[in-house]
């Protein structure tokens, strides 16, 4: 692969994107829902060691998809 | 912008009809006034600092009648809690045609009616649904050819055991197979996609010549093919230092007096290490084989022109090399294999792959499956961060219950593992609830009332 092209280019990756405390709080109170309770994500992940995610953060993901055009998921970083 | 829309603009933020023609007259735009200052411009338009002043906080500010076409219906759909392709859908519909306020409030409430009604219940019961809607398609698969000729000349599985592979979560596939997309310097020059397809490829002595035993002199002669030594852009001296550097090869290797073949000599003077030194030597075998050039995986590579653009099929997988080639496309290029996508892509990517593969087996059938349930199924195999099959030592084989799993399979260890460790089941799921015969928590069945006593509670 050239320089400057990243795995995050990739046409089957979606957006990836750590989430600040501020927004963690807000998607947990939409949710009503704990950390546990989101799908996972592991810490050594390309993609979550590519953007530099650390174990217990969420990751918001933004996905094309093919019924609703545009959906957005979340995962939360766990250690292996 | 022309300059009737830029007078048009100034106007809407209340700038004079006089001041706004100077403006346009100049050769500015709205654009242009955000990045000027005061000075700049009086000198632009020649009027004094004052005006210009004034003209460009007015240039800055909303325009003052709104406009109520285009831009408020958009913000107002985009305020909607709905899909974006239904707001898309929306802003495209309502554009096309002159509506009123009203008749617009009316549109936009009845649409997110209608979502609400359509989306799917709460305590729905979606993985049977999916279940079901993959497994009866899957029966008309069943009765159809397992093989089919795929794209270019590769074959591929397709069919039921494709499905079965992907949903078992194998570590490889066993056909796999990429389709790799070229850069643009590659993708239309088809000398270059030539090149690139043969420094891919795997390439073994047999590849390069005829191998010839002479057993009376106790000898091996690689005799090269030249031009498909120069279609490689491999000269005779990299093969030979190929060949020596396999080691544990006890033969001694020299280029032929006519300077076109190789000879190779087995150091120990016995048929048999002559023989062995052979089966090595045409060998293309990834495990037992010299690789002489190209990657190990990639037993085989077709090219096509694809639309514009020359294209590259490939027997075989090995993502994560080939990403890396120069002139390769590592941003379109795939591959069938859903553990190496996991590997370097990731698992959102592993999810999309799923879903992917899924879609186009079941539709080269001709079986049309709503991707939702496809969705689902591939949300419910990564949902750990890890691809997980759908068997006994996944998805089903990790459930909580142990009636569950024991209803699944092998029940006489699951029940015996429970009773020697004294498990509980906390009958939560659908399973357990059925065999101990009370009402499962789905739909109406998974709503608890809870009654608040309401003024004093008397005894």
């Amino acid at each position: 692969m050239k320089k400057g092209v990243t795995l995050l280019d990739h046409e089957m990756v979606p957006k990836h994107e750590i989430l600040s405390e501020d927004e963690e709080k807000a998607v947990l109170k939409k949710y009503k829902a704990f950390k546990s309770q989101f799908p996972k994500i592991k810490c050594n992940d390309p993609i979550a060691r590519e953007i530099g995610a650390k174990v217990g953060q969420i990751i918001k993901i933004t996905r094309d998809s093919k019924t609703a055009g545009k959906s957005v998921a979340y995962r939360v970083v766990i250690d292996q | 912008m022309a300059k009737h829309d830029t007078i048009r603009a100034l106007l809407k933020r209340g700038v004079s009809e006089e001041l706004a023609e100077k403006v346009a007259d100049s050769g500015l735009t709205l654009g242009d006034l955000k990045g000027l200052t005061a000075s700049e411009l009086c000198k632009k338009i020649s009027t004094s600092e004052e005006i210009a002043a004034e003209i460009l906080q007015l240039a800055g500010s909303k325009p003052k009648k709104a406009i109520t076409s285009e831009t408020s219906l958009k913000s107002k759909i985009e305020q909607l809690e709905v899909p974006r392709s239904v707001k898309d859908a929306l802003i495209k519909r309502l554009s096309e045609r002159e509506f009123t306020p009203t008749q617009i409030e009316r549109i936009l409430r009845m649409t997110i009616e209608e979502y609400e009604r359509i989306k799917i219940d709460p305590c729905e019961a979606v993985g049977i649904v999916a279940a079901q809607s993959i497994g009866e398609p899957g029966t008309q698969m069943t009765m159809r050819t397992f093989h089919y000729a795929g794209v270019a000349e590769i074959y591929v599985t397709l069919g039921l055991p494709r499905i079965i592979e992907i949903v078992d979560a194998r570590k490889t596939p066993s056909t796999p197979m990429m389709v790799i997309k070229l850069n643009e310097e590659y993708r239309n020059d088809k000398t270059k996609a030539h090149a690139l397809a043969s420094r891919i490829e795997a390439t073994y002595p047999s590849h390069l010549g005829d191998i010839v035993t002479l057993p009376d002199e106790m000898l091996i002669r690689i005799e090269i093919d030249e031009s498909a030594m120069e279609k490689r852009g491999l000269g005779i001296d990299d093969l030979i230092e190929k060949i020596k550097g396999q080691g544990k090869f006890n033969a001694d290797i020299d280029l032929d007096e006519d300077g076109k073949s190789i000879n190779i000599r087995p150091k120990e003077y016995s048929y048999r290490s002559l023989l062995q030194l052979r089966g090595r030597l045409t060998s293309t075998n990834p495990s037992s084989g010299i690789l002489i050039a190209g990657i190990k995986d990639i037993t085989r590579v077709v090219i096509r022109h694809e639309g514009d653009e020359y294209t590259l099929y490939t027997e075989g997988s090995a993502l994560k090399d080939v990403i890396r080639i120069e002139g390769v496309d590592g941003a379109r290029t795939r591959t069938n294999n859903i553990n190496e996508i996991e590997n370097v892509l990731g698992i959102e990517a592993a999810r999309n792959a799923i879903i992917n593969e899924m879609v186009n087996t079941l539709g080269e059938q001709g079986l049309n499956v709503d991707i939702r349930h496809l969705m689902l199924v591939a949300d419910m195999m990564t949902v750990d961060g890890e691809v997980k099959q759908i068997g006994r030592h996944g998805i089903a084989g990790e459930k909580a219950s142990i009636l569950s799993r024991a209803a699944f399979e092998v029940t006489v260890s699951h029940l015996l593992d429970a009773s020697l460790y004294g498990y509980v089941d906390e009958l939560k799921g659908v399973t357990e609830n059925v065999i101990v015969g009370q009402p499962i928590k789905l739909g109406t069945g998974d709503v608890e009332l809870v009654a608040k006593p309401y003024g004093k509670v008397v005894d």
